[in-house]
């Protein structure tokens, strides 16, 4: 196991947002979160980056307590982030934002500038215009790059379609062997039920900031994910 | 009569100003922090420099360079013990602890140095000039404005070819996001102000060298670093340097009529640029 959380109860001053989750991953495997907006997922990817901090117990990674770290010590300890709504610098240009992600940790990968520029070679073209004047898709292809660039252990992709269209999603999802390919562990904040069960080897369900449901994509049938995502009562 | 060393005065005294501008801009520009006690620092560092001069006679270039990193220490731990806890969305907490550092600062340098005018003495280069065939130009007011080009090609290279620039832009667009990037906004913004005051070090030697300072010589000069900075556009540090211009040239061009309409004269220029072009000349997109 090189990743979980234990009990975990992130809150936002008096908002209790989580009420001890638990989840965990293995080196080089995908886990994907599924739930309705207000579930807590987007506070589990901030509470694991360490954008909002916990007790140290709480999050625990390759056999360490990190719950309680700021993110900029979580990321340089190998944790990566590819936030929700992309986040690129709009005063750096494309190769800029991804540079960015390397300058604070380089680890040791196959990613650089050469690899990422190989994985998606539009951003290659576009290397020298703003970030933000590229697409929404090619946005989070240089999101998904500057995570790269720091050669992470594991990457958190929080809402990874949200606002990209089908072919765009489809795109990045077949990218996604080869971005994960060097055993990099993954936890992907998803929307599309089907996509998340396709694309993960276990699978987590949220509402009200607790773990609803979790198993292996086959061992779930639709009906009991049906009922896990929108609650008892659908 | 206004000839063309009087132009050429103003443009040099620019570089002054655009000086002065400088640190506050780059602190203004990388945490949207607008620093009220910017021209009392200059003021405290034209008397640490002075300190070094008088008391142990060191050269006043040599002086400065011994200032320079003291006064980036004490912008480092300004930053971090005070300023970074009122930053925020809220930009009056900054302010008033600003306007309050400049109150105590000017106090401070009062009780130390007492309200006695000073000057750091330069010797033979007050007066040495080089001529150029249609005027003769001071040494000084030239060192003054190679001084202030090169602070503003060494900043642009920071910026935007150092990876320090990079964190300096990340943290300005967003210090969340940035510190996903293993960037701490607290210590980038304590190294800014630390590189502020640095500029401002630079700043303040010329201006001892070039007139009379005490310790309330400060908020006039902080006046003259908001309007180059303004006339030039935010964010654009050679934008800065050409207000610093235009100021410098209004106010010796204006003095060139009437002495007592030097000051003036600047000021009006800046309130003439303001109506033509209220984002400035060279505003950043």
């Amino acid at each position: 196991m090189i990743l979980q959380t234990q009990d975990l109860t992130a809150s936002y001053g008096d908002f209790r947002a989580l009420f001890g989750v638990n989840i965990s991953l293995e080196p080089g495997q995908i886990v994907s979160i599924i739930g309705a907006n207000g579930a807590g997922k987007t506070t589990l990817m901030r509470s694991i980056s360490g954008v909002l901090q916990n007790a140290p117990e709480q999050v625990v990674f390759k056999g360490k307590p990190i719950g309680d770290l700021p993110a900029s010590n979580i990321m340089q300890r190998g944790i990566a982030m590819v936030p929700e709504g992309r986040r690129l610098f709009p005063s750096l240009s494309v190769e800029e934002n991804l540079l960015v992600g390397a300058d604070r940790r380089k680890g040791s990968g196959p990613w650089n500038l050469h690899s990422v520029y190989a994985l998606f070679p539009i951003l290659s073209e576009f290397r020298s215009r703003p970030a933000t004047a590229l697409s929404g898709g090619q946005q989070q292809m240089i999101a998904i790059g500057r995570a790269l660039m720091s050669n992470p252990e594991v990457l958190l992709f929080d809402e990874i379609s949200l606002g990209l269209a089908p072919i765009v999603i489809r795109e990045i999802y077949a990218a996604m062997p080869k971005i994960l390919s060097q055993g990099t562990g993954a936890i992907i904040v998803e929307q599309d039920i089907a996509q998340a069960m396709r694309v993960a080897s276990y699978v987590y369900c949220m509402i009200e900031g607790k773990v609803s449901l979790e198993g292996a994509p086959a061992d779930l049938s639709r009906s009991v994910v049906h009922e896990a995502y929108f609650g008892a009562a659908a | 009569m206004i000839g063309i060393d009087t132009i050429i005065q103003g443009v040099l005294l620019g570089g002054l100003y655009a000086l002065f501008a400088s640190g506050l801009s780059l602190i203004f520009g990388i945490m949207r922090l607008v620093n009220l006690a910017h021209g009392d620092l200059i003021v405290f560092a034209g008397y640490l420099i002075l300190v070094g001069v008088s008391v142990f006679g060191l050269n006043p270039f040599l002086s400065a360079l011994i200032a320079a990193p003291l006064m980036f220490g004490v912008g480092w731990v300004l930053q971090l013990a005070v300023l970074n806890r009122v930053l925020g969305h809220n930009i009056l907490p900054p302010l008033l602890v600003t306007f309050g550092l400049s109150v105590i600062l000017q106090n401070l340098l009062l009780e130390t140095f007492s309200a006695d005018s000073q000057r750091i003495p330069v010797g033979v280069l007050e007066t040495a000039s080089v001529d150029i065939g249609v005027t003769s130009l001071g040494l000084l007011p030239l060192l003054t404005f190679g001084s202030a080009i090169a602070v503003i090609l060494i900043l642009n290279w920071i910026f935007y070819r150092t990876a320090l620039g990079r964190a300096f832009r990340a943290v300005s667009d967003d210090p969340t996001t940035a510190s996903l990037m293993g960037i701490k906004p607290n210590r980038i913004f304590a190294l800014a102000t630390g590189l502020a005051l640095v500029i401002v070090t630079i700043a303040a030697l010329y201006l001892g060298m070039r007139a009379n300072f005490d310790p309330t010589t400060g908020p006039a000069r902080l006046l003259y670093a908001f309007e180059a900075v303004i006339i030039g556009g935010l964010g654009n540090l050679w934008g800065t340097l050409i207000g610093g211009m235009i100021i410098g040239v209004s106010q010796t061009v204006g003095a060139a009529l009437n002495p007592e309409w030097q000051i003036l004269a600047g000021h009006v220029a800046f309130l003439i640029v303001l109506l033509i072009r209220p984002r400035g000349l060279m505003p950043k997109q």
